[in-house]
């Protein structure tokens, strides 16, 4: 019966013939991602010592991203549904090749070199779990009885634990929250919740005695007390935290901010760029950008509230979710309330693959967001 | 669960979607309202610590080094300058690896492993994130090979400071002195913020004298720094300028320094020229000299070394730090006293045979400098003056007595420094019955005064006072302390003269003069082989002293004893003997007599003294 559901009726006559419909773009979506990468290419400008190179290269991923979205939009989301559970499996295998084959640099193997490119598993895991998981449980009755939460549960903490081994924390939290995530909007039960709230909390030592390694326990150990190490580890924490504070309200000005354009801020261009916006354009453009993303997020909810199937809400829902744990673990860690695990800034850090794999996301959004109403 | 799954549609599933989006979205604004939350605190609440903290990241008060005094002679004549050179300094928190930093300097630099040694000392003394000298005065090349490799070389940077120079060597390294780096033990008692724009302080001499006044006032100004230390750019604001040192001129006249210097040949000894008037020091020569500008960045131990150990002692300061028994040249002085208190007039006259009895005492005092059966009848005070007769002045000393020697002897300026303006001036010894029970626990004995009164015994004095004593007695009694500095900044400074004159009778100063005058132009004087040519008149005393001592039944004989043990030679002179302008004191280490080894050398000066005086004169008109 369910198959029903997502049975596209491509020339209805009662369909929508709006332009936007047509070429299965969500408009507000679109708005807010040009307006986002906007601002971040402009940080970026300032972030990289007013390099024109990094900001060409940034936005000829940003303008790849749009036509990939805009392109993967057109499929219908039961494509995707259907591929969901090859696109894991491609995934992990490519995963488990990386242990294996891969290359990296700074001591983590994250991507397999495929000659003409590189390609990070991980990035495609980001995707590839809540698109299983939402096309699983979005097959069954919900709330997920305990055969298909745990099947679920297996299938997410694969490839965490696989690219928690790179190393890759961020990465791999962010692959954990999108399959809990999945797992919660499909209406985990009560007790899953609590259970996972325990595993959680058994979790952190076993982490932390087996599978963390010893820079990653320093950066937990220095968030606790920066001043600890103040050449080391504490350094990055005590520059970003010393840029944000000192831009104040309104911040120092476009590239005038003193800690990014004197390098006091390592990673300025990457993962500490909110810091850059922070000093450059004070309170109001952390809260300007932040209400950016929570429009963007919005976007996305209302998007999965009226999804066609339970796939699209679930994975609609998770999508603006783990975004927001993006956004959430990124200005929390440069902050300084949350550990530092390498976790870039949506639209705003430099980074080819992450800004391509979040248009993906978006694009598989827009496809559910476009679909058309069945009767 | 099972209930729900048992009655599941597709509209209830939807609303327990929507329930749960509804809880996340929820949740979602609860974390934002934390990160608003916190960069409101971080950005709000806490900005003046984080905006303070940003500054002091970037700007650097860094200080600005003020320019040493510059020294220049009476004729301002510039004997001590300051000339650019160029460092390479480290500051080792910039650097990633410091010994990789040093070994890749050392491929493109000579770094010696001396100079790491010193570096690693310096190192421990330095303030955080304070430059650190690795190597002085680089050469243009080396500089330009820094600067080509300047990006690699993080951390490390050449940085130009003015350097003293002593253009003239050697000639005033012991009266100006020099400066070098500050040592571990100065660095404790210095004030720090003073010396934060330099790394030398005057050691010795007037460099050390008047350390406070050459060294001037740092500035300070603020630079923007980036994080690895280098200075982006100079913010003007808050600028305060460095105030250069004070410049000094001196009494010194650098042509008559010269030809002293010049005059001593490779004999030891040392030479000061007062002028009378003011006290002010013209010339004060300590034979051999050394270079000082090897102090000025470091001398390297094989220099030092040869310095040190050498046995005509190059570094030691001869002229106010040598003491010498002051012989015979004590005597116009002692003369006057007998005058003064009627011991001996001038009609008085001894028959001097060559030994002194003294009542009691069997063996006699002989005289070693004119053995030859005595200076003979009708001795008066002049002829013992002019001749140098002992015997005659043994007599002096025994009936003016000790308390009245001493007290005499210590206002010619004996037995106490003189006051000049120079660290470490020797006192000598004025021996009086006090200073005997003190030293040495016993009492005065007459054996004492009659060596006391030709000079001999326990009598010390530095070469300074025998030139002070020389102008006190020239300027009849006129008590001035030697000065060096005759202006600084270009204000001239007090001649420092005591009220009280030493009080002697007119007549008994022109008898004295007279005599001492007698010394260089008669046919008998001991000083006579200078007088040849002379166009104005020196009066003048020679004086010998021994290096050994020898026994009364001896005689002096040099073949006999090693020349480092010779008699030393004594010369005290003023010029032109009836309007005196100069005073001069001076020893020849071991060159025996003082008629023939010192006073020559004082004729040149004196020479060249009324030389430039008479064409100053001529200038002027």
């Amino acid at each position: 019966m369910h198959r029903n559901d997502f049975v596209r009726q491509l020339s209805s006559p009662g369909g929508d013939r709006r332009p936007s419909r047509i070429m299965h773009i969500d408009i507000p979506l679109l708005l807010i991602l040009i307006a986002l990468c906007s601002i971040g290419l402009a940080v970026l400008y300032s972030a990289s010592a007013e390099s024109i190179f990094y900001v060409k290269r940034q936005a000829t991923f940003m303008f790849i991203g749009l036509f990939a979205m805009i392109a993967i939009a057109q499929f219908q989301p039961r494509l995707w549904e259907r591929w969901s559970i090859f696109i894991y499996l491609c995934g992990l295998l490519s995963l488990v090749a990386v242990l294996f084959f891969g290359v990296g640099a700074k001591g983590a193997q994250r991507w397999l070199d495929l000659g003409v490119t590189r390609f990070q598993p991980s990035e495609l895991m980001k995707i590839a779990v809540p698109m299983t998981l939402a096309s699983y449980l979005g097959k069954r009755h919900l709330p997920p009885r305990f055969k298909h939460v745990t099947i679920g549960v297996i299938a997410t903490l694969i490839p965490v634990l696989l690219v928690a081994r790179q190393p890759d924390l961020g990465t791999s939290l962010i692959i954990f929250s999108s399959g809990f995530f999945a797992l919660f909007l499909a209406g985990l039960g009560k007790r899953y919740l609590l259970s996972t709230v325990l595993l959680v909390m058994a979790a952190v030592p076993t982490m932390w005695f087996y599978v963390m390694y010893d820079y990653q326990k320093q950066r937990v150990l220095t968030l606790l007390s920066p001043e600890q190490d103040k050449l080391g580890a504490g350094w990055n924490i005590m520059q970003s935290t010393t840029a944000i504070g000192s831009g104040g309200l309104s911040g120092k000005g476009w590239t005038e901010g003193t800690q990014s354009q004197l390098n006091f801020l390592p990673e300025s261009h990457t993962d500490f760029i909110i810091a850059v916006l922070a000093e450059e354009f004070g309170l109001i453009g952390v809260l300007g950008m932040l209400l950016l993303y929570l429009l963007l997020i919005g976007r996305c909810m209302i998007i999965a509230l009226n999804a066609q199937s339970m796939f699209g809400r679930i994975m609609a829902g998770t999508i603006s979710l783990t975004f927001f744990v993006y956004i959430f673990v990124n200005m929390g860690m440069v902050s300084g309330i949350l550990p530092v695990v390498g976790a870039p800034l949506p639209f705003i850090s430099y980074g080819g693959t992450a800004i391509v794999t979040l248009f993906l996301g978006f694009g598989i959004l827009m496809a559910i967001s476009t679909e058309p109403k069945r009767i | 669960m099972r209930d729900s799954t048992a009655f599941s549609d597709p509209a209830r599933e939807r609303i327990m979607f929507a329930r749960r989006l509804l809880v996340t979205a929820v949740l979602t604004l609860l974390l934002t309202a934390v990160l608003i939350a916190r960069y409101f605190d971080l950005q709000i609440s806490r900005y003046e610590d984080f905006a303070t903290q940003s500054n002091n990241n970037r700007v650097l008060v860094r200080p600005v080094a003020p320019s040493r005094g510059l020294i220049y002679d009476r004729n301002s004549k510039l004997i001590a300058d300051n000339r650019p050179s160029y460092n390479l300094t480290i500051v080792p928190e910039r650097s990633e690896n410091l010994e990789n930093l040093l070994a890749d300097l050392g491929a493109i630099v000579s770094i010696s492993e001396r100079d790491i040694q010193r570096f690693r000392k310096r190192l421990k003394q330095r303030r955080p994130f304070a430059k650190t000298s690795l190597r002085f005065n680089l050469s243009e090349e080396e500089r330009a090979v820094l600067a080509v490799n300047g990006h690699r070389l993080v951390g490390a940077e050449t940085s130009a400071r003015l350097k003293r120079f002593y253009p003239d060597g050697e000639l005033f390294s012991h009266v100006v002195g020099y400066v070098g780096r500050i040592n571990e033990r100065e660095s404790k008692t210095i004030e720090a913020i003073k010396y934060s724009g330099t790394d030398s302080i005057g050691k010795i001499g007037l460099e050390k004298f008047y350390e406070q006044q050459l060294l001037g006032q740092v500035g300070s100004e603020q630079v923007e720094t980036n994080a690895l230390g280098r200075v982006t750019r100079v913010l003007d604001k808050n600028k305060t300028g460095a105030v250069s040192g004070d410049n000094l001129t001196l009494y010194l006249d650098s042509n008559l320094q010269q030809v002293g210097l010049e005059a001593f040949k490779d004999k030891r000894g040392a030479l000061v020229a007062i002028e009378i008037e003011t006290g002010g020091v013209l010339a004060m020569i300590s034979a051999p000299s050394y270079d000082p500008n090897l102090f000025v960045s470091g001398i390297s131990q094989k220099n030092y070394d040869s310095l040190l150990y050498s046995q005509d002692r190059p570094l030691f300061d001869r002229a106010i730090r040598g003491q010498y028994p002051p012989g015979s040249t004590i005597k116009p002085m002692f003369g006057l006293v007998g005058l003064q208190h009627n011991i001996v007039t001038p009609s008085y006259k001894i028959n001097d045979n060559g030994y002194f009895y003294f009542k009691g005492i069997e063996r006699p005092w002989r005289d070693h400098n004119f053995a030859r059966g005595g200076h003979g009848d009708g001795v008066n005070l002049a002829k013992a003056i002019v001749e140098s007769c002992n015997i005659y002045f043994y007599g002096l000393g025994v009936k003016t007595g000790i308390d009245l020697l001493s007290d005499y002897g210590a206002q010619f300026g004996l037995g106490s420094t003189t006051g000049i303006d120079l660290p470490g001036e020797k006192r000598g010894i004025m021996p009086n019955r006090a200073w005997k029970k003190g030293s040495r626990g016993q009492s005065w004995f007459n054996g004492d005064t009659i060596n006391t009164s030709i000079g001999q015994g326990f009598m010390l004095a530095t070469p300074l006072q025998l030139a002070v004593m020389s102008a006190r007695i020239a300027s009849r009694g006129e008590v001035r302390t030697p000065q060096l500095v005759k202006a600084i900044n270009g204000q001239p400074q007090p001649i420092l003269q005591a009220e009280q004159d030493i009080t002697i009778s007119d007549r008994h100063w022109d008898y004295v003069h007279r005599a001492m005058e007698n010394v260089v132009h008669s046919s008998r004087g001991t000083a006579r082989s200078i007088n040849k040519g002379l166009t104005y008149k020196i009066a003048g005393k020679t004086g010998t002293a021994q290096a050994i001592s020898i026994g009364a039944e001896d005689k002096y004989d040099s073949t006999k004893i090693a020349e480092r043990q010779w008699d030393h030679a004594l010369f005290i002179a003023f010029a032109p003997a009836d309007d005196p302008k100069i005073a001069i004191g001076l020893i020849v280490e071991n060159g025996e007599h003082g008629g023939s080894a010192a006073a020559p050398i004082a004729r040149e000066v004196i020479d060249a003294y009324m030389q430039s005086n008479s064409s100053t004169v001529v200038t002027e008109r």
